[in-house]
């Protein structure tokens, strides 16, 4: 295309310009509000700092403000439990029908809504609020160096930072990048970006850890450790585009424009609403679709004996000897494989597992699930490799799925599945051996 | 969330009345709140976050206007309409072989001179072009004036301000949807002007094209394509022209097609 | 205008200037072009990202970001 698009390009614009200038009037200062707000968002001095300040501040503000619904929620639909209970006991149903609805099923769903709901709740309006004020493109403008360093794309932060919702949207989202090269590096590594299925695992982790070993748990101290992972999912994610970039996905960066828009002071009524119907509900509701049948068939593989021992008790003995070697055990990795159709199922499908094993306890605080966790050997390392594999491991079902359709190319999906699962492998082993070699548990 | 936004999707190409008495597109820059256009005229549910090039996919809705059904198309949104990303492509196809009864371009009031370009792109193709000065809040806030009456004037084209966040105008627009479509309003879209040289090739070939269209695409469009050697535009019309020989179904054919790029 | 001309990646921060030429190839080309990045467009660099890269600039009303491997192929003339 020679001198000719010029032309027609300048033209075009010429005449736009025209008939601005006789049409607009301005009466403003040259440099708006938006210009100061931009002046500190993305200066040397606040630009960085900010974006993790305000990371930890939403994420103690999930944490701080789900403590109590969460608490009184769970009250409530552990309370039914009860009930449901009575109902079958006076009704005569037989005790494996009342095991697979009542204490699979139900409890199931009981526990996926108490420890999902309210930190949705609060998390998706305060990220909504932040992608319509238009604060996301001033992320990817402050980060984008990073990602050319990676032979990556500056959108691909925009596409993590729908991951935080859910992966499988963060996938589809990478359509916004052109270049096939970079999206696919997108699309590989969004997995490293915690979605909302998986913060409940990390918060509640990083209470039982640094609640039992390090001697106080706070929401503080809980928000600085999961902003501390999404820091190293970043990192990761940068380590593991520059990785693609050098070997399976060469080429050179492609054009990079990002326009920063105009910031806009959202309205709260519709944001609330959209935040909450769109996406809290829309997460929730796929997540107890997959929770109660999920929950249903773990009650049965936990109650279901085969010899001395239940299913899952055969399944998470043999994968005992490779659980170990991660700083995990056998019911982790088991939980962690069936948790595939969704990473919210992985601890209430650890919780069962634990639970068949005879321990029967009222799992209505985090005291009790860290005395459970502590009864079945769990150490302060066990719980960061658990937050470290969760972070890490292979996407969830619909993400693959999404990955599959976007991609399609059923070699990048396993790829998609193993890359980050072989992350997650070395990098608990690692740590685990480490640990173990300076005696530090 | 978006799961769930393309999902609905999905279900409204399914659904989508074949019998809907008008199709609209919707263009616009990125950021000009076009998204925010549609849910407020359908009231269907649709993501609208502030950062450029979101709306990936095609969204439809549809709504009611004088007991008309119309249905929306939400184009992605785009700077120009001169094909260099598929983003671009499949909003020019849409308007170019979808053959929408009217287009209705959303500008940023704040912004004016950026926007008019994509504007005027869309008026070289179709004179059914309907201009929507959206954000006209944001701009009184910023101290910007537009005289909108004058720049219908200047542009040929019915304009409509609004702020379509406050619900403001849209009733006006629909209005002006509806009298584009069902009353046959006529425009007089002002065509930019080129230089000599390109006038004159445009002269030349335009003559010659015009058999071949036979008024399905504007002949002064593709000359002007065909000067800037975007060749992806001829085997697009090879393709449009032979399937409209085949059969009389333009309008679900230029939707298909546009569909397809997505699968 | 007898000002230097010098590639838009070389414009300080706070300063204006004229296009005079886009020396971009092909995609990269039309997408600039497709900015308003046409010449006799007035530009103004306006900020810097923190690690330097990439630059913010006020193209026809809009603010946009371009890494230097884009600003170094736009040659502009810079206005007083």
């Amino acid at each position: 295309m020679g001198p000719v698009r010029d032309l027609i390009v300048a033209a075009i614009y010429d005449q736009a310009r025209q008939i601005a200038d006789q049409v607009v009037r301005r009466r403003g200062a040259e440099h708006d509000i938006d210009w100061k707000i931009d002046g500190i968002v993305t200066s040397k001095v606040f630009g960085y700092p900010l974006m993790l300040g305000l990371l930890g501040f939403i994420f103690w503000l999930t944490i701080s403000g789900a403590n109590y619904p969460s608490q009184l929620l769970s009250n409530l639909l552990f309370g039914f439990q009860d009930r449901l209970t009575a109902v079958c006991q006076w009704l005569n149903v037989p005790a494996w029908l009342h095991g697979v609805l009542v204490l699979g099923l139900y409890r199931g769903l009981a526990w996926v809504v108490s420890v999902m709901l309210p930190p949705m709740a609060i998390f998706f309006p305060l990220f909504t609020f932040l992608e319509d004020l238009g604060y996301l493109p001033r992320v990817a403008f402050n980060l984008d160096r990073l990602f050319k360093r990676a032979g990556a794309h500056g959108k691909q932060v925009l596409t993590m930072c729908m991951g935080f919702g859910c992966n499988a949207a963060g996938v589809t989202a990478c359509r916004i990048i052109e270049s096939p090269r970079e999206r696919l590096i997108a699309v590989l590594t969004n997995n490293f970006v915690p979605c909302n299925g998986r913060f409940p695992l990390l918060i509640t982790m990083s209470m039982v850890m640094l609640g039992a070993w390090a001697g106080h748990a706070n929401s503080i101290s809980a928000a600085l450790c999961v902003a501390g992972a999404v820091v190293l999912g970043v990192l990761v994610t940068l380590f593991v585009s520059w990785f693609l970039s050098q070997t399976l996905l060469k080429g050179v960066p492609s054009t990079f424009t990002l326009e920063l828009p105009a910031y806009r002071w959202p309205k709260i009524g519709t944001l609330l609403i959209r935040s909450v119907l769109d996406r809290t509900l829309f997460v929730l509701f796929r997540a107890v679709v997959v929770a109660a049948p999920a929950g249903a068939l773990i009650w049965i593989l936990a109650n279901v004996h085969i010899g001395e021992s239940s299913i899952i008790g055969h399944l998470g003995g043999r994968l005992q000897g490779f659980g170990h070697l991660l700083g995990l055990d056998g019911y982790i990795i088991l939980a962690f494989l069936l948790g595939l159709p969704a990473n919210e199922l992985v601890i209430p499908i650890l919780i069962m597992s634990y639970l068949s094993e005879g321990v029967m306890l009222e799992l209505d605080s985090l005291e009790a699930l860290r005395s459970l966790l502590v009864a079945n050997g769990w150490t302060w390392l066990t719980a960061l490799n658990m937050i470290l594999f969760s972070l890490l491991h292979f996407p969830c079902g619909t993400t693959l799925l999404t990955i599959r359709k976007e991609t399609q190319s059923t070699k990048w999906t396993l790829l998609a599945a193993l890359l980050p699962t072989g992350v997650a492998i070395v990098v608990c082993f690692l740590v685990a051996q480490v640990v173990r070699l300076f005696g530090l548990v | 969330m978006k799961g769930l936004a393309v999902d609905a999707r999905g279900v409204f190409a399914k659904l989508n009345p074949a019998h809907s008495d008008g199709v609209i597109a919707l263009a616009g820059n990125p950021n000009t709140g076009k998204s925010t256009v549609f849910n407020g005229l359908t009231g269907l549910n649709q993501h609208t976050g502030n950062w450029p090039g979101k709306t990936v996919v095609l969204a439809k809705g549809n709504y009611r206007y004088k007991s008309k059904l119309i249905t929306l198309v939400d184009l992605p949104g785009t700077y120009s309409l001169l094909a260099n990303s598929a983003d671009e492509q499949v909003a020019r196809d849409f308007i170019c072989f979808g053959k929408p009864d009217a287009t209705v371009v959303v500008v940023d009031a704040t912004c004016l001179e950026r926007n008019l370009n994509l504007a005027l792109q869309v008026m070289e193709m179709t004179p059914k072009v309907i201009l929507c000065v959206n954000l006209i809040d944001e701009a009184k806030r910023k101290k910007i004036e537009i005289d909108c009456p004058k720049l219908a004037e200047l542009l040929g084209v019915p304009v409509v301000p609004t702020a379509a966040r406050e619900k403001v105008g849209l009733d006006k627009l629909k209005e002006a949807i509806h009298q584009m479509v069902f009353a046959h309003q006529q425009t007089r879209p002002r065509p930019v002007r080129y230089n000599q040289e390109i006038e004159a090739a445009v002269a030349k070939i335009q003559p010659e094209l015009e058999p071949y269209l036979r008024g399905k695409i504007d002949a002064r469009w593709v000359a002007l394509r065909l000067l800037d050697g975007d060749t992806t535009i001829i085997t697009e019309i090879k393709k449009y022209l032979r399937v409209e020989n085949v059969e009389k179904a333009p309008r679900e054919q230029g939707e298909l097609k546009v569909v397809k790029c997505y699968k | 205008m007898g000002d230097p001309e010098m590639t838009l990646a070389c414009l300080p921060i706070g300063h204006r200037a004229q296009v005079v030429k886009v020396g971009a190839e092909g995609l990269t080309r039309n997408r600039l072009l497709d900015l308003g990045l046409v010449p006799s467009t007035v530009v103004e660099a306006v900020r810097k990202s923190p690690a330097g890269d990439p630059v913010a600039y006020k193209i026809r009303g809009a603010i946009i970001a371009l890494r230097s491997e884009e600003s170094r192929l736009v040659t502009v003339r810079p206005l007083a």
